[in-house]
């Protein structure tokens, strides 16, 4: 992946230029380097290579077929007979779960942005000043990385039982009945309590990857330029606006789709957080189809598929990235 | 990575001094005299400039920092506290009398179920099964796909074309939600008309069809397999950055001593593959721990069975399906340790290292 990563880096980091000789050889495909000498065994080679490529497609592909067979009754892997194919599927399948998928965007991409830019801060915080009892600070961060959730499950629930959110922001609502529009959005707020929960919770549970992903970009950025804005009179803030911000686009969207990734395909945090059933999110409902149609396996594959779909796309658009964000994960 | 981390690292902590030292950066010049550089001395002086940097950095870290601090470390505590009370049932936990009523508990569970085993024959007792079940996944899944990771890398790294395709394809699944990937998986290895039963017959191995997801003695490989699929391309991807970070007169020279490709990976490559393979590992581990959501869908809820419990099912089992609060408290603490036993021993060989 190094080899390919350089463009996404923003300017200023001679860290990724260090070893050019290194990847030159690369770049042609010379069996020789990796010592290969036998041209004949490129054929087993590619042999290999394309067999892991059916293994890792033919769940994906056998899915796909059985979602557009009518009966699942042919050979699960084949395209169903001309007579058996239909769409059916797919459009019953995406009604199931569009409510589903709904609330997942709403909840999803307010977590992403948040613990995207809080990650970054505090990366910012942890990278560019350097003060004691940094290193405490940090370790936190990094453990939170690995943290299982089920230590915590128990405690979030109370939590947010304590916290009781749709009723506070519905009584507020009822309180400010005299601003209709503040009033409004505070009972449609409260409406969707749920989502605002998990919202939160996945924000501060992705805080630490998105500070550790942040946290290695910007050792590369060259405190020369920081140095410049600093002589200019610039305060941390507008060092971090002006300067920082702009340069961290590459690893926003690395994070981003990190994040939004992680947090649209979790189940737990939703099974414990999301009660009311209008605010089930897409995980949840692809997950109560399995329950209710078991036996219907061509509709839930149709609607595994529509879940999935916001995930493939991003992956397919910006698979560079998402390699970068999971290599990250292991700092 | 880490390395690069680790280096720039060093780096800041002596071009700190010389940023700071800039005429006009500081209302207060800072002292002239430079110490000796490393970051070590950096936070160790006392003078203001450390002061002010730290009251500067303040706004950036603190926020998130209290975030963190409370949902993470503030409910690893709350939980710990709750798993030493007796709270169970519909109300709400009383912190008068703490105890380890019920880690004593779970370890009798523990061990009676060690006993039964040991008097020949299986344990119905969940607890047993959920923890031993939960180390042979983990380290199963590991070794497996840390195995099929490097053999991934190996070939995508022999200068091949469509290079970026197959890796592509081969990380994939690990874009994918584990409610879908259960979907797909319970699919494949449906007993009637499932996807690996009907190619099993199509060539003739029609004898090796089996009820994978039924039968006791498949059920948790059948997970770890499906796990594997999953996450062997992150595997992949992090063994293929170790890779390209080998010098190819590495590779000329074993080959000059006449080493065979296999001697020459073995010998050669993979000893230097350990710093990816042990941050690959705790990742796995970690995810390892995480599949819970795969589990509890493929088999369509929190029972499992026997044989493939594993203990964050069996926390979520006890408290959220039982309400026995306290006991899966404890169960989740009793999970929380192991995964520190994972983390702590490696964050501090990369602090050691001084790649932290």
């Amino acid at each position: 992946m190094s080899g390919t990563e350089t463009p996404a880096s923003g300017p200023g980091e001679p860290a990724e230029a260090v070893d050019p000789e290194r990847e030159r050889p690369q770049e042609e495909p010379s069996a020789e380097g990796r010592g290969l000498p036998v041209p004949g065994r490129r054929f087993a080679l590619y042999t290999a290579l394309v067999g892991l490529l059916v293994f890792y497609l033919l769940p994906l592909h056998s899915g796909i077929m059985t979602a557009f067979a009518d009966q699942a009754s042919g050979l699960p892997y084949a395209p169903p007979a001309p007579s058996d194919a239909t769409l059916s599927n797919w459009q019953n399948g995406f009604d199931i779960v569009r409510s589903g998928m709904t609330n997942s965007f709403l909840f999803v991409i307010p977590a992403t942005v948040l613990s995207a830019f809080l990650g970054s801060v505090a990366a910012f915080g942890l990278t560019k000043l350097s003060w004691r009892g940094q290193l405490g600070v940090l370790v936190l961060f990094v453990a939170g990385v690995f943290i299982p959730y089920q230590s915590v499950l128990v405690p979030l629930r109370q939590f947010w039982s304590t916290m009781a959110l749709e009723g506070s922001l519905k009584l507020l609502a009822s309180n400010l009945a005299f601003l209709p529009i503040v009033s409004g959005v505070l009972f449609s707020l409260g409406n969707h309590a749920d989502l605002i929960e998990l919202s939160v919770t996945h924000t501060a549970y992705g805080i630490p990857i998105c500070t550790v992903l942040f946290r290695g970009y910007y050792f590369t950025i060259d405190d020369e330029i920081l140095e410049a804005a600093q002589v200019d009179g610039a305060s941390m803030f507008t060092v971090y606006r002006r300067i920082i911000f702009p340069l961290s686009k590459p690893m926003f969207a690395v994070t981003m789709i990190y994040q939004f990734t992680n947090i649209w395909n979790d189940l737990l945090f939703a099974l414990i957080l999301v009660e009311d059933s209008a605010q089930h999110v897409a995980t949840q409902k692809l997950n109560e189809t399995l329950g209710s149609f078991a036996t219907d396996f061509s509709l839930v594959m149709a609607a595994a598929f529509a879940v999935a779909a916001p995930t493939i796309i991003l992956y397919v658009l910006f698979g560079e990235q998402f390699a970068e964000g999971i290599t990250g994960e292991s700092a | 990575m880490l390395r690069r981390i680790a280096s720039a690292f060093a780096d800041l902590g002596s071009r700190f001094h010389g940023g700071e030292e800039a005429p006009g950066t500081e209302e207060e010049p800072s002292d002239p005299v430079t110490d000796g550089g490393t970051p070590a001395a950096a936070s160790g002086s006392k003078r203001p400039l450390r002061h002010r940097d730290w009251v500067r950095a303040l706004p950036f870290w603190l926020p998130p920092f209290l975030l963190v601090l409370l949902f993470v470390y503030g409910a690893i505590s709350w939980n710990f506290v709750i798993s030493l009370t007796g709270w169970e049932g519909l109300g709400e936990p009383s912190y008068s009398q703490l105890d380890f009523d019920m880690y004593v508990q779970f370890f009798e569970q523990v061990y009676d179920g060690a006993v039964e085993r040991l008097n020949g024959g299986d344990t119905q007792i969940a607890e047993y099964n959920a923890f031993v079940n939960t180390f042979k996944l983990l380290i199963v899944f590991t070794v497996v796909s840390l195995g099929v990771g490097l053999g991934l890398a190996v070939l995508i790294d022999r200068g091949i074309r469509l290079e970026n395709t197959f890796r592509t394809i081969y990380l994939l699944p690990m874009a994918l939600s584990f409610v879908v990937t259960a979907i797909l998986w319970r699919w494949m290895y449906r007993f009637d008309g499932g996807v690996i039963n009907e190619l099993l017959t199509a060539v003739g191995l029609g004898a090796f069809t089996q009820n994978w997801l039924g039968d006791p003695q498949f059920k948790l490989y059948a997970v770890i397999f499906a796990l594997t699929w999953q996450f062997s391309g992150y595997c992949m991807i992090v063994y293929l950055a170790g890779l390209r970070a080998i010098p190819d007169d590495h590779y000329e020279a074993a080959r000059v001593d006449g080493a065979s490709t296999l001697r020459m990976y073995w010998r050669v490559i993979l000893p230097q593959l350990r710093a990816s393979t042990t941050s690959a590992a705790v990742v796995l581990m970690v995810f390892g721990l995480k599949a819970f959501d795969f589990i509890f869908v493929i088999f369509g809820g929190a029972t499992p069975g026997p044989s493939a419990d594993i203990m964050p099912i069996l926390m979520y089992r006890e408290a959220f399906g039982r309400t026995n609060w306290a006991y899966g408290s404890a169960v989740a603490t009793i999970l929380f340790l192991m995964a520190l036993g994972i983390i702590a021993p490696y964050l501090y060989t990369q602090y050691k290292r001084g790649d932290l």
